[in-house]
């Protein structure tokens, strides 16, 4: 467990490296020793989205996944989608909808919607839906969110 | 269920309104900063409802400044007014009306000031986002220069009427919310998300069974930087890294040994286990009125099952102890409350512990939150001048946080010859709804009872109906009976820890009381919608609603397929807030699945329409949830649905489509909207199912199996 492993990937763009623990997930190297705060703990066990990053442009939760299968690739979580400053397009749906009542999915819910729009630009409610079905939420803010991965494909296309 | 639950401790406050009446000084409620803000300081916290903004919107239209101007800071002790309990719905009837009479008088009191210093009179000034003008145009004055002077250090007097609905600019109008832009850029917003240096985590082991003792802890190296704590039963780790206080935890659980015990009633038959605990009984309601015959009655047993909050974030504290000073910062409902439990269990002065809110992971209810601020402080108390943070796995969120009671109710009741309702007879049978803390000698914090020597927790209350009442809310028809009686029979037992969950006694009983309308009408041959319109005779609001909804969905709606049926229901959330009435369109095959619905409801007043319209539908979502899938599953000793595939909720697949209106009534007093959906929903979703399948549902969740039952 205490042995450390060198891992060394890209996180929303930019290099990054760290020595880390046997045994630590992905999701433990982004919140801990590379401290964002986009990527969340929900259950450790892959049944809820809230720890969802893409990794090569996939969306793979984070939870169980070994910080070392990223060595090498390429991570993006919410965090690298957009700023306040210069927002995804996602990102400004899902405020125009108010998209979103206590937050928490909400991370986890927009690295799946930008592999979905990255795959298909103009998909229809189902296929929304069907990229959404690893992720709970709880609030009930779900029919907002359809609405507003919709509204950015809109906004996104040419 | 607070402040009406707690006026007691106030004595013979002044009838001032709202909050207002637990803390009149104005400089508790709002300041101003010479740099042109204005930061409102309530007592209420934010749980994933909107009630920042929502107060926000209150404080810039009474004080007449832009939104963007508003702060509103977390609640903290002692700062902040002691509000109670963020529960209830009752966010902006109690903060909200407090805040706007404050904002009020603020206003008044600076102008006066203004006017004063530029040789004018107050009617002769006029205000332009905080800024006073003379008769001329000229500034002669603003809160912002004001700032420093003692104006708000005085009392409310209630003299100042707030400004007239027809004016109103901002409240009143959809304001986005002002949390949603940290969460949607993944900002560090969240307690989990906060770090001081230095700090420390914390996880709890849990004991294999709700009776155990731990009996001793093997040994074996942890991982570098984590340490055991153990004191009774209660055992933690402690460690440098957050991976390696999960890796501690894990290899802990495999080393302690416990001598459990069975203590758990039998899942499969939990009306027997209802029906045999020992009760104190108490009388709800009881009309006895000139009543005819009954021409057609029926009897009817509704039990549901226990139920989890389920939030998709888990519980989460961090504690500070420093020289007999504990600060922790938590996302609990109500910090007064959980300051009287921390200190009654570590035995330090209320005064000497210090409690900040932070926001937290979606809450509907007295969740685990208050517990693991517990568990922080243990923690903390062993590690004196670091920073220590609890957080929750998946399975403590599921199988330890406090549920929400299971129960049963039994309906007799008859309509006359004429079809009119004639006599209503109910019993109620379950636990409390409520294990808040801070409301009795002994706290509620899980940790607690493991703790040597163990606290006794105390058994589930129900508050008094006055107060919004718990396993009783909504048990007692809002319809027209002449004779009626509502006895109430609360378990003396509480062998898994219940508490309030979004709803409380309303998802049963609403259930039960529409799903007899329902059948009451067919007996009779009437139409469901009319049959309760006639028995709703001096409520017209809820008339219009259900009128609305009824409406909205095309009522009566014929099933288009086979095995399609909708059904309709109404309420008053705890027959005195908001009204709400559901339609939903169920599609029974292998399973049933709620495909729309349609909801109308009269919130009164509504600061923000957009966010009450998220709050009511998040709820009808949630109500969804609970109707179709959801429930506690144990053994003997164990909650076992303690991951999302043993507690399955609602996922976007399953989501139905939602229709709402809200009713205008910008002159009624607000009413809070994060509960009046749930209990309609419900009952709505199980008239939907008789109207596919010819079965009336008797037993939540609606699944093939319980469903079966009713069959035979």
């Amino acid at each position: 467990m205490t042995t450390a492993l060198s891992v060394a990937f890209t996180l929303n763009g930019l290099p990054v490296a760290l020595e880390a623990p046997e045994g630590m997930t992905l999701l433990q190297a982004l919140r801990g020793p590379l401290e964002l705060s986009g990527p969340r703990f929900g259950c450790g066990a892959e049944a809820c989205g809230c720890c969802m990053v893409a990794l090569d442009g996939e969306p793979r939760p984070s939870c169980t996944l070994p910080v070392e299968a990223a060595r090498g690739r390429a991570v993006e979580t919410v965090e690298g989608l957009g700023s306040p400053e210069a927002p995804h397009p996602l990102q400004e749906a899902f405020l125009a909808e108010q998209a979103g009542q206590c937050g928490w999915c909400l991370s986890g819910i927009l690295v799946s919607a930008a592999a979905l729009l990255r795959r298909d630009p103009d998909p229809d409610e189902a296929a929304v839906r069907a990229a959404l079905e690893p992720h709970l939420c709880r609030c009930g803010a779900q029919n907002r969110m359809l609405r507003a991965v919709l509204r950015a494909a809109r906004a996104m296309r040419p | 269920m607070n402040l009406a639950f707690n006026a007691g401790a106030h004595g013979n406050a002044p009838a001032l309104p709202g909050s207002l009446s637990v803390e009149p000084r104005l400089s508790r409620w709002l300041s101003f900063s010479a740099e042109g803000h204005v930061t409102v300081t309530p007592g209420k916290v934010e749980i994933g409802q909107g009630i920042l903004t929502a107060l926000a919107q209150i404080a810039a239209e009474e004080l007449e400044v832009a939104l963007d101007r508003v702060r509103v800071m977390p609640a903290s002790t002692p700062n902040s007014p002691n509000e109670g309990v963020t529960s209830g719905s009752l966010s902006v009837q109690e903060s909200g009306t407090a805040i706007r009479h404050a904002c009020a008088e603020a206003r008044a009191i600076h102008l006066a000031a203004a006017a004063a210093r530029g040789g004018l009179r107050p009617e002769q000034v006029t205000l332009r986002d905080g800024s006073f003008l003379g008769p001329d145009g000229a500034v002669i004055g603003s809160y912002w220069t004001q700032a420093e002077a003692a104006l708000l250090e005085v009392e409310a007097r209630g003299d100042v009427a707030p400004r007239p609905a027809s004016s109103r600019q901002v409240a009143g109008h959809s304001a986005p919310r002002l949390d949603l832009p940290d969460k949607l850029f993944g900002r560090p917003r969240f307690l989990h998300d906060w770090r001081w240096p230095g700090m420390l985590h914390a996880r709890a082991v849990r004991p294999p069974a709700r009776r155990a003792t731990l009996l001793d802890v093997a040994d074996g190296a942890l991982p570098a930087g984590a340490d055991m704590l153990r004191d009774g039963s209660f055992l933690a780790v402690i460690a440098v890294e957050e991976w390696a206080a999960e890796a501690a935890a894990a290899r802990l659980a495999r080393r302690a040994r416990w001598k459990a015990e069975d203590s758990l009633p039998e899942e499969n038959d939990l009306s027997a286990w209802l029906d045999g605990t020992p009760a104190e009984p108490s009388v709800v309601a009881e009309r006895i009125g000139p009543a005819l015959p009954p021409a057609h009655s029926l009897s009817a047993c509704f039990t549901r099952p226990f139920l989890a909050h389920a939030s998709i974030g888990t519980c989460c504290a961090v504690a500070l102890w420093r020289e007999g000073l504990l600060e922790v910062w938590t996302h609990s409902q109500g910090l007064y409350n959980l300051r009287a439990d921390l200190a009654v269990t570590l035995g330090l002065p209320p005064e000497r512990v210090l409690l900040r809110h932070v926001e937290g992971p979606g809450c509907y209810g007295h969740n685990g939150a208050d517990d693991v601020a517990l568990d922080a402080a243990l923690a903390a108390r062993a590690h004196p001048g670091r920073h220590v943070r609890a957080l929750w796995s998946r399975a403590e969120e599921l199988g330890w946080g406090p549920l929400s009671p299971a129960g049963l109710i039994r309906i007799e009741a008859g309509i006359d010859g004429s079809g009119q309702l004639c006599h209503w007879n109910a019993e109620l049978r379950g636990n409390g709804h409520s294990s808040r803390p801070g409301r009795a000698k002994d706290p509620t914090l899980l940790a607690a009872a493991h703790l040597d020597p163990p606290f006794r927790l105390p058994v589930a209350i129900d508050a008094p109906l006055a107060g919004g009442g718990g396993g009783q809310r909504n048990a007692v028809p809002g319809y027209s009976i002449p004779a009626l009686r509502v006895t109430m029979h609360r378990l003396q037992d509480m062998p898994i820890r219940s508490s309030a969950l979004r709803g409380l006694g309303a998802l049963l009983n609403v259930w039960a009381i529409e799903s007899v309308m329902d059948e009451l009408a067919a007996l009779g041959g009437q139409d469901p919608v009319e049959f309760r319109l006639r028995h709703l005779p001096d409520d017209a609001r809820a008339r219009a609603v259900l009128r609305e909804a009824a409406a909205m969905c095309g009522w009566p709606r014929r099933a288009a397929e086979d095995g399609v049926g909708t059904g309709i229901a109404v309420a008053r959330y705890k027959n005195s807030g908001a009204w709400c009435a559901v339609a939903a369109e169920v599609e029974a095959q292998d399973v049933v699945r709620c495909r729309r619905l349609w909801i109308a409801a009269d919130l009164g007043e509504v600061i923000n329409p957009d966010g009450a319209a998220n709050q009511l539908e998040g709820g009808a979502i949630q109500a969804t949830s609970i109707a179709l899938k959801e429930a506690v599953r144990f053994d003997r000793r164990a909650v076992t649905s303690d991951s999302w595939e043993a507690y399955p909720v609602l996922r976007f697949s399953e989501v139905p489509a939602v229709e709402l209106r809200l009713l205008p009534r910008p002159e009624e007093k607000p009413l809070g909207a994060g509960e009046a959906s749930l209990g309609p929903t419900i009952a709505a979703i199980a008239g939907g199912i008789h109207a596919a399948l010819g079965i009336r549902p008797r037993r939540l969740p609606f699944t093939p199996d319980t469903l079966a039952e009713a069959m035979e």
